[in-house]
């Protein structure tokens, strides 16, 4: 086989792999994302809940069972991001498969990734929420709004022009972890590379391979990165 | 619980000799390869910041190739790929130079954000109170940036400790390895995993209480 | 006498041991417009949060047109209102804050219908009529298609202003409107606030400038301390008043100016 044959026939087989890290990329993105929106949004609005305006017993309780959850979500963040990616994976495939819960590796990867992402996104969408004037959320209020308008017409339009560069690095970030869970055997580009590896032995052809599709995968998402910075940069519009 | 957690007394004595070992490893791929990432990191952003097209060119394209391809696939390459061309590392330090490479594309963005964040008139004013340029680099540029670099260089360190644990995948034994192979001999994944998952965080947490401590305490004297 | 417009019973209200309203009781007519001064710190912002209910009293009612506003009746109890049935009566107060908070991702035409579209379910040909409607009266219907940050202080509070207007509320309520502004711009959001006044609605003020009280108001009432330290109309009051405390902060307010 002539070298183009060679990578025309490697890249056919990568790129396979490549439909399976967008799958699993996109997926772990929306649970990373669903678990940073709710966490975020209960860290800063029980930041803002005083002490002060505790009127009844049910109020007292919901302001107290608001600070354990806080704290339950600071523990929960604390660990995830203080955890390596692959020490997370190999606990909730191996560890649990041991304790009896045998999770499919793409569940496995998705659960652990996600739960990672998830960490992180909380702290950007808190400060996201945060980043929004008291004020904004009691003009609303005082035309008519109910809380829930408010966070819908008034509050996450503009936390979205906060948090999308974020989203987009992480995003990015995201798609280049996606590369570990070969190790939890779930089928990605980088499982599809090591399976080309042990029968043709042509390492550094399908390894470079695979940075060029990494690349070609990450460079779009990393311009929409930019243009996101740049127009949180410029202005709040 | 109790019984999960006499798996450990009576394992610690065979186990901790080899974690211990695995721990120094996985330091000294983090040290190494932060110190690499530093020279790397540095080189880069005084690259981007010259008058050659050439050059500024050459290390932007760097800096997005190692944000675009993952640190996995970098120590492959370096581990796996190069001995094809005669280049041959073991596999620390092939972790050392794949994390450090893969990392030096980010620590140059932050060298490059923390010099472009100081405003032009900060050393103007420098200058105007009599300072040598040199002076007004070294007593005004320079803490100024060192300060708005501080918080991002310990992130990093916490990601470089952290991603230190891919260099498992190429062989180099450290703690992820080490687990994994202690728990494929004594059948207890479940035991050694959370094991290293607690040593990683007991050397991160720190560093990211530290990490945000300094934030906050330079946010404070920058509303000041 | 008709029945008064608002009606404020035996407010209280302390923030943790903070005791910042002692019993405020206040009627407002029809068409009335009070001044609510005092020295920073009396209680009269609080109190103005609290007719309106984005401050929860601690004790005591507000009656908006003969009806409980916050709260509701069950048998002998009053609870408060879901939030629901809360937005739907503070739909009827337009409040002006000292922040202006006018909503930076919209622009001055939707600051001003939005609630109109989202809340009252108007359509939104209809709702942007009444928004030019209402900026034109604010003399800011040529900025309707700006964004909000574009704007100087004083056109951003007068925009909040015609997103108060927008409610065709029955009681406007203004936190400290001018303070917030650069003095240049403190008589052009007077001015508007004093035609406003000129039409005969019906107005609740919390304000430092004293003269411009004097001038607009019905009646001015004097907080000190958390009460009602004195009242009456109000050239009376700041001509000649009565309460020591008062004679002294009005003093100072002159040395300022």
């Amino acid at each position: 086989m002539t070298l183009v044959e060679k990578i025309e026939l490697y890249s056919l087989t990568l790129l396979k792999g490549a439909g399976f890290t967008i799958g699993i990329t996109v997926i772990t993105f929306c649970v990373a994302v669903a678990l940073g929106l709710l966490f975020g949004a209960i860290k800063a609005f029980n930041a803002k809940r005083e002490l002060s305006s505790l009127l009844s017993f049910t109020d007292a309780v919901l302001y107290l069972s608001g600070r354990l959850l806080v704290l339950l979500i600071n523990v929960y963040v604390e660990v995830f991001r203080g955890l390596p990616a692959l020490a997370v994976l190999f606990i909730l495939y191996f560890g649990l498969a041991y304790a009896g819960l045998q999770l499919g590796s793409f569940a496995a990867a998705v659960l652990g990734l996600g739960l990672i992402g998830g960490a992180m996104l909380t702290e950007v969408f808190r400060a996201g929420f945060g980043s929004i004037h008291q004020g904004q959320r009691e003009a609303a209020l005082a035309v008519g709004m109910t809380p829930l308008d408010a966070l819908r017409h008034i509050i996450l339009p503009q936390t979205w022009r906060i948090t999308l560069p974020p989203l987009a690095n992480y995003a990015i970030g995201l798609l280049k972890d996606t590369a570990i869970v070969s190790a939890i055997a779930a089928p990605e580009i980088m499982f599809f590379a090591r399976n080309l590896v042990t029968r043709t032995f042509d390492t550094e052809i399908i390894y470079l391979l695979v940075a060029v599709i990494y690349f070609c995968l990450s460079f779009p998402l990393a311009r929409l990165a930019d243009r996101f910075e740049a127009r949180a940069r410029a202005g709040v519009r | 619980m109790i019984e999960f957690l006499t798996v450990y007394a009576e394992n610690w004595a065979s186990w901790w000799p080899q974690i211990r070992a695995a721990i120094w490893v996985t330091l000294g791929l983090t040290g190494f390869a932060y110190v690499l990432a530093m020279v790397v990191g540095m080189l880069i952003a005084l690259g981007r910041m010259s008058r050659s097209a050439l050059l500024r060119g050459l290390c932007k394209g760097y800096v997005e190739f190692m944000r675009g391809v993952p640190t996995l696939v970098i120590l492959f390459l370096i581990y796996f790929g190069l001995p094809s061309f005669g280049i041959v590392f073991d596999a620390f330090w092939a972790g050392v130079i794949g994390l450090g490479l893969s990392m030096g594309g980010y620590i140059a963005e932050v060298f490059r954000s923390g010099l472009q964040a100081i405003h032009y008139g900060q050393r103007e004013a420098a200058l105007a109170v009599g300072m040598t340029p040199v002076q007004a680099f070294r007593y005004v540029t320079l803490p100024l940036a060192f300060r708005i670099i501080l918080p991002p260089m310990l992130n990093m360190l916490i990601l470089l400790l952290k991603d230190s644990s891919l260099a498992a995948l190429i062989t180099a034994p450290e703690l992820m390895l080490t687990a994994k192979d202690l728990a494929s001999s004594t059948f207890l994944p479940m035991h050694l995993y959370l094991l290293v998952g607690v040593l990683y965080l007991a050397l991160t947490l720190p560093m990211s209480f530290v990490a945000r401590h300094i934030e906050a305490r330079m946010r404070l004297g920058a509303a000041r | 006498m008709s029945e008064p417009l608002l009606k404020v019973e035996n407010l209280h209200k302390s923030f943790g041991s903070l005791d910042v309203l002692k019993g405020i009781d206040l009627e407002l007519g029809r068409g009335e417009k009070i001044a609510l001064i005092g020295p920073s710190g009396c209680g009269k912002s609080t109190c103005l949060r609290c007719v309106n209910y984005l401050e929860t009293p601690n004790r005591g009612h507000i009656y908006l047109d003969g009806e409980l506003f916050g709260e509701k009746k069950v048998g002998d109890r009053h609870v408060h209102m879901s939030e629901k049935e809360l937005a739907r009566q503070r739909a009827t107060i337009g409040m002006v804050f000292q922040g202006f908070y006018l909503w930076p991702h919209l622009t001055v035409r939707d600051n001003v219908a939005i609630a109109q579209i989202k809340v009252n379910g108007m359509a939104r040909s209809e709702a942007y009529d009444l928004a030019g409607e209402v900026l034109r009266k604010v003399h800011m219907e040529h900025k309707s298609d700006e964004y909000p940050e574009r704007l100087s202080g004083g056109q951003q509070q007068r925009v909040a202003i015609a997103r108060a207007l927008a409610q065709r509320p029955k009681l406007l309520l203004f936190d400290e409107p001018t303070s917030a502004l650069d003095p240049e711009l403190v008589g052009e959001v007077l001015n508007t606030i004093h035609e406003l006044a000129n039409e005969g609605r019906s107005m609740m003020l919390v304000t430092h400038e004293i003269a411009f009280a004097r001038e607009v108001a019905d009646r001015v009432i004097f907080m000190d301390d958390g009460g009602i330290a004195e009242q009456g109309p109000a050239k009376e009051v700041i001509d000649s008043p009565v309460n020591k405390r008062l004679k002294s902060f009005l003093g100072q307010m002159l040395e300022r100016h």
